[in-house]
């Protein structure tokens, strides 16, 4: 089955041209939604059927498989070719792209129902699913990069979907060239890669990883980890993540939760055996990656729009799985990109759920006559919504479980083996750091757990306040109603996952400390053995669980704080409790460390400024300046000697005498 | 085949001859339309029978007797690797131009379409001719009909425009002319028995040899006229002028094919004939080039006018090009040549897709548009296609000539620093950053001027010229391999003759035994070379 590995790629593909050049064509057809749902769908589960095929095929012993299509780009020694690899992690990561991708799209056909822009959702959803394939897939640097900008421009399109708002297509804008600024590194580190071994093909560069000596391995890490910088949202390039909350809730579950952001943690994984030899770039990993983490925990902690508080939620965890790569636990960052997309992706399309019933209620009280206008992301005015949504809030509440690391939620697993894999780094090189940036991820799980049961307890428990907030808004509540099927559907199934997920990857020494065998109860370990390289743990039992104990207490802790702070519509007022207490603190959380006005206030608006008023002045005036002085020069010279040719003949006469005369006296002396 | 080659080369010059005789605007565009199509259409013989194999040596050759007496001057054409493609770019853009000017232009319309078809047989002419003599006469040929269209059909700074183009590149290329004549007359006298030559073949092949200090005249010579014409920075500034003002059908001509003409020159011309000047400038001439990518990405980014924004962006890709040139390695100057095609396309769409929202509003500033998509989907997708073929979008064409440009100048010897290569990709960021601003503010947010609530969307003629356009951009985007392959087998060669006469040559100049500082000063001094020469042969 996994020659047909290129069919996963090419379906989604197809589904886009179909929809997108018959929706651009043809009226009609723009209206058959659910035609153009269920074929965008169809499109995204078939190759999800057939990876799970290929899937059920292999061991942890297969042998990577790699399929080549066609030579793509190719010029004098350099070649690359269009070839996808079949590997425990490629195959991995496009189930996790397909599934979460097929329940998504389900979800998008109710979510998007009312929208006139529905058959370009659906192209685009297909489009992003193919690139994020080829992203996957690719068994050369160059198929990744396609991949890579691929996804890029997907991302795009899709936030700024509703691009007559100026302010989403900004957001989307702003994507893009952050993106980019990752883009270039990649390009470079490209560039390097190819200098060294000679190509860009997965197994030359493997097999060649000796090469790479010390100062360009580190080279290679760091610009690739820039790369990742940007795909996957970390510090200095996050910004742009939160602003792409602009896009439809649907978009966010799948690009900016589930797949597209953790694309950064699976190129580092492929790379596992590079980044393995240079502990510095694995340093600056850790380092960025628990700055980062601890960055948007504090953010997401001041937020009062739901998406944003996901968002910053999101950029977070990425920080954790950068811990877990800076760390040496390539599988544990694996294993937290496959739960986070299950709970993550449940939260957000659960946030799009609330979203949707809240615009209805603006909707409905706007036919009643009345002109209410309310932020429908706002938590503030939300509340109660348990009473009204309970699929909602019951997926959504199992999900912040999740989240949280409460005991056998899939969260709680993966975040468990990432604080092992820093805690058992302290015991390296550079081991203090690691302590410290232990340290740091266990206040990030703390504050994580707070801000997700905050988030979770103002929107879903208490009492609805839209009705107290607005006038006209009294009889709001009557409105207020259940998502479709087609949406909640989804929901159950990421919540289960979200739920049980976690057994994939039970850690070894929960079995091996009261058996004393050698127990393989770690899938995931076993399963991605052969592809990744790891840090070996060698911490004791005692230590172990010592860790796990911390953890349990830290989520556990921060949970019964959180229902003792925001339960029954107390969230305001614990809010401004917590604004009086940290002062200037938490005013710098709710700036968000106010990175934006320092990039535009250093980079973008000096660089602005440089070409308005110095280089085009520069290009008018003193380039082009110079062109027509030289022009000048000319015609001045021209007119002086147009006195000569004066036109009277007794001028030329006495010119043409002395000029005889002078020649003549040339020659005789 | 060769004459298949001549007449496709001088149709559109019969077609001229057919417009004299016609008597409404109408017909004047039907057969404008009807030899541009027939021009394209017997042009295709001739990539279809292209011998890949035998790329390096010219294909399709007429070759006629002296046409000057006591001179080596021969009528010479034929196609090879490097000229064939931009010879199909340029039938391929003739119907294309055609079209995109039907209804736009209303005054002297014989006189319009002579002049472009007149351009269509001088920019044919450029690419097939294989004797310097007749390549300067094509290339001069270009200039006329040019600096008509601007001049008459332009816009309203059309006179300072076409006269700056039109005197700027003829200053280059009479400073060429005069070296031309000297490489004649070397060329006669070192190997042709005295007698005045410029056969290209009989030129770049090993038996001709230019002492060092006079190829390095000769290369700053010939590399000005075409560093104008390309326009390298600090070369470039009538190039905003001349875009801006031109209609557009010149803007693409333009931009398509006579902005390639400089850049083929430097590879067609400069590099068998001076190989040891080319890799002695190669890295001042990478550094203007990444000078010319990072600050015409900078100064595009301020404009207002949206064709400027595009002057200036070319000004910024040409820089890759020539940076790929100058990695003289079969890498870098592949992907300059897949960038000329590139370019040509992407380019071209953008000054289409730009002249097509000219005609339906009369202006070009940015400030004057807002939310266009939502009123003119179908042109929302094609400028969408031609920003991100523009921005190097891994699967359109773009990305391919500036990949390995970018990679050929990574590993390039001749520039000697990956910093340039470096530097160079910022180009990436900057050109995402230009054309996605201008994109956004032209075609998102609400529509807020009323005079656009009523433009309508394009009709079949339009859709049907930019088709085509489309069509290139994705096919070299996936399959550059197709395309490529006419020319990988002649760069190889090329390089590695340029390699072994440059060696040659330093031989013959009794310059290898010096020290590595006496060498350089050698090269660039003349004063010095020649008492040294006449020191080795009194």
């Amino acid at each position: 089955m996994a020659e047909f590995v290129w069919l996963i790629v090419v379906i989604p593909l197809i589904g886009f041209l179909i929809n997108g050049l018959l929706g651009l064509s043809s009226e009609g057809y723009r209206k058959q939604k659910s035609v153009i749902g269920w074929l965008a769908t169809f499109a995204v589960f078939v190759p999800f059927l057939i990876a799970f095929q290929i899937f059920l095929e292999m061991n942890a012993g297969s042998e990577p498989v790699v399929v080549r299509l066609f030579t793509w780009i190719e010029a004098g020694s350099f070649t690359s070719d269009i070839a996808y690899r079949v590997d425990q992690l490629s195959i991995l990561m496009a189930l996790v792209v397909t599934g979460v991708g097929t329940l998504i799209h389900i979800y998008s056909m109710g979510y998007m129902k009312t929208d006139e822009g529905f058959y370009k959702f659906f192209a685009y959803l297909n489009l992003f699913i193919f690139a994020m394939l080829n992203l996957v897939m690719a068994n050369n640097l160059l198929l990744l990069f396609l991949g890579w900008e691929g996804v890029g421009v997907c991302s795009y399109l899709l936030i700024g979907f509703w691009y007559k708002d100026m302010e989403k297509a900004t957001a989307a804008n702003k994507a893009f060239i952050y993106n980019r600024v990752g883009d270039f590194a990649f390009l470079v580190a490209m560039f390097l890669v190819f200098r060294t071994v000679g190509s860009l093909d997965f197994d030359v560069i493997f097999s060649n990883l000796h090469l790479f000596n010390g100062d360009i391995a580190f080279w290679v890490a760091v610009l690739m980890f820039i790369g990742a910088t940007g795909k996957s949202a970390q510090i200095p390039l996050f910004v742009w993540l939160p602003d792409a909350m602009a896009g439809p809730t649907p978009v966010s579950a799948l690009i900016h939760a589930a797949t597209m952001v953790t694309s950064g943690i699976y190129l580092i994984t492929r790379f596992s055996g590079l980044y393995m030899t240079s502990p510095e770039a694995m340093l600056l990993v850790a380092v960025i990656g628990g700055l980062t983490a601890i960055v948007a925990a504090t953010i997401a902690l001041t937020q009062y729009d739901i998406k944003k508080v996901l968002a910053y939620s999101t950029v977070s965890q990425l920080g954790f799985m950068f811990l877990a790569l800076g760390s040496g636990g390539f599988v544990a960052a694996m294993f937290h990109v496959v739960t986070h997309a299950f709970f993550k992706a449940c939260l957000f399309l659960g946030s799009g759920s609330v979203i949707h019933a809240m615009h209805h209620v603006e909707h409905e009280l706007e036919h009643e006559g009345k002109h209410v206008h309310f932020d429908p992301q706002d938590m503030r005015n939300m509340g109660g919504l348990k009473e009204y949504m309970p699929s909602t809030y019951k997926t959504f509440l199992i999900s912040t479980f999740a989240i949280a690391g409460i005991p056998v939620f899939s969260g709680f697993f993966s975040k468990d083996e990432i604080l092992a894999y820093l805690f058992n780094a302290g015991l390296g090189e550079f081991g203090a750091v690691y302590y410290a940036l232990w340290g740091l991820a266990v206040l990030t799980a703390f504050l994580t757990a707070f801000y997700m049961f905050r988030l979770t307890l103002t929107t879903f428990h208490g009492t609805f306040k839209l009705p107290g907030k607005f006038k006209g808004a009294e009889n709001a509540a009557k409105y207020l109603h259940e998502s479709p099927a087609s949406m909640t559907a989804p929901l159950w199934i990421l919540a289960a996952l979200a739920l049980v997920g976690g057994f994939m990857g039970v850690p070894e020494f929960f079995v091996t400390t009261f058996t004393s065998t050698d127990a393989t109860v770690n899938w995931l370990y076993a399963w991605l053995s052969g592809v990744t390289v790891r840090a070996a743990i060698i911490l004791p039992y005692g230590v172990k669980w010592t860790l796990v104990a911390i953890a349990i207490v830290v989520a556990v802790g921060a949970t019964i704080l959180a229902y003792r702070m925001y339960d029954n519509d107390k969230g305001e007022a614990t809010d401004a409790a917590i604004r009086e207490r940290f002062g200037s603190l938490y005013a710098t959380w709710e700036d968000k460390y106010k990175f934006d006005e320092a990039y535009e206030a250093m980079i973008i608006r000096p660089g602005n400024r440089l070409a308005d008023r110095v280089l085009a002045v520069f290009d008018v005036k003193i380039l082009d300046g110079f062109v027509n002085a030289i022009g000048s020069i000319v015609q001045f010279f021209g007119s002086l000697l147009r006195f000569v040719q004066t036109g009277v003949i007794n001028t030329y006469a006495i010119a043409f005498v002395v000029g005889v005369i002078l020649i003549i006296g040339l020659l005789i002396f | 085949m060769e004459t298949l080659l001549n007449l496709t080369i001088y149709l559109p010059l019969l077609g001229v001859l057919a417009i004299l005789f016609a008597k409404s605007d109408e017909l004047v565009k039907w057969i404008a339309l009807v030899f541009t199509t027939l021009t394209f259409a017997i042009s295709l013989p001739l990539i279809f029978n292209f011998d890949v194999a035998a790329s390096d040596a010219a294909q399709y050759v007429t070759e006629s007797g002296n046409l000057v007496f006591g001179l080596d001057i021969k009528y010479i054409v034929g196609l090879d690797g490097l000229s064939l493609l931009l010879f199909m770019l340029t039938t391929f853009f003739g119907p294309i131009v055609v079209l995109s000017s039907w209804t736009s232009v209303k005054k002297h319309v014989p006189g319009f379409f002579a002049m472009l078809l007149i351009l269509q047989t001088g920019s044919l002419g450029v690419f097939a001719a294989l004797d310097l003599v007749v390549f300067y006469v094509f290339f001069e040929l270009t200039l006329i009909p040019m600096y008509f269209l601007i001049g008459i059909w332009g816009g309203k700074g059309r006179i300072h425009a076409t006269i700056k183009f039109f005197l700027y590149t003829l200053v280059g290329s009479l400073i060429m002319l005069v070296a031309l004549v000297y490489v004649g007359y070397h060329a006669g006298n070192a190997i042709n028995d005295g007698i005045f030559i410029t056969d290209w073949r009989v030129l770049s092949g090993m038996e001709y040899q230019i002492g060092l200090v006079e190829q390095t005249w000769l290369f700053l010579a010939f590399a000005l006229a075409f560093f104008i014409k390309v326009p390298l920075f600090p070369f470039h500034t009538w190039l905003p002028y001349a875009h801006t003002e031109a209609p557009t059908a010149g803007s693409v001509v333009l931009a398509a094919i006579m902005l390639k003409m400089g850049t083929y020159g430097l590879i067609r011309f400069c590099l068998p004939l001076f190989p040891n000047a080319m890799l002695e400038f190669a890295p001042a001439i990478a550094f203007l080039a990444v000078i010319g990518i990072v600050y015409g990405a900078f100064v595009a980014m301020v404009q207002k006018d949206v064709k400027k924004l595009v002057a200036y962006s070319s000004v910024s890709h040409l820089g890759f090009v020539v940076l790929g040139l100058f990695a003289l390695n079969t890498i870098g100057v592949q992907g300059a040549i897949i960038q000329m095609i590139n370019h040509g396309l992407s380019t071209g769409a953008l000054f289409l897709i730009v002249g097509m929202i000219y005609d339906r509003r009369h202006s070009r500033q940015i400030e004057d548009f807002g939310g266009i998509t939502s009123i003119m989907p179908v042109f929302a997708v094609m400028f969408m296609l031609a920003t991100f073929a523009s921005i190097g979008l891994p699967g359109l064409n773009g990305f391919v000539g500036e990949f390995l440009i970018l990679m050929g100048a990574f590993n390039s010897e001749s520039i000697g620093s990956i910093w340039f290569a470096i530097v160079a990709t910022t180009g990436v960021i900057l050109a995402a950053i230009y054309m996605l601003w201008m994109f956004r503010r032209v075609m998102f947010g609400p529509v807020l001027k009323e005079e656009n609530k009523k433009l309508v969307d394009l009709n079949a003629r339009e859709i049907g010229l930019l088709i085509p356009v489309m069509f290139f951009i994705i096919w070299i985007g996936i399959r550059p391999t197709h395309f490529t392959q006419y020319s990988e087998h002649q760069v190889n060669v090329l390089l590695e003759q340029a390699e072994q006469k440059r060696a040659a040559i330093m031989e013959a100049s009794h310059a290898a035994d010096m020290p590595a500082w006496a060498q350089r000063l050698y090269d660039i001094t003349p004063n010095y070379a020649e008492f040294n020469q006449e020191k080795t042969n009194p």
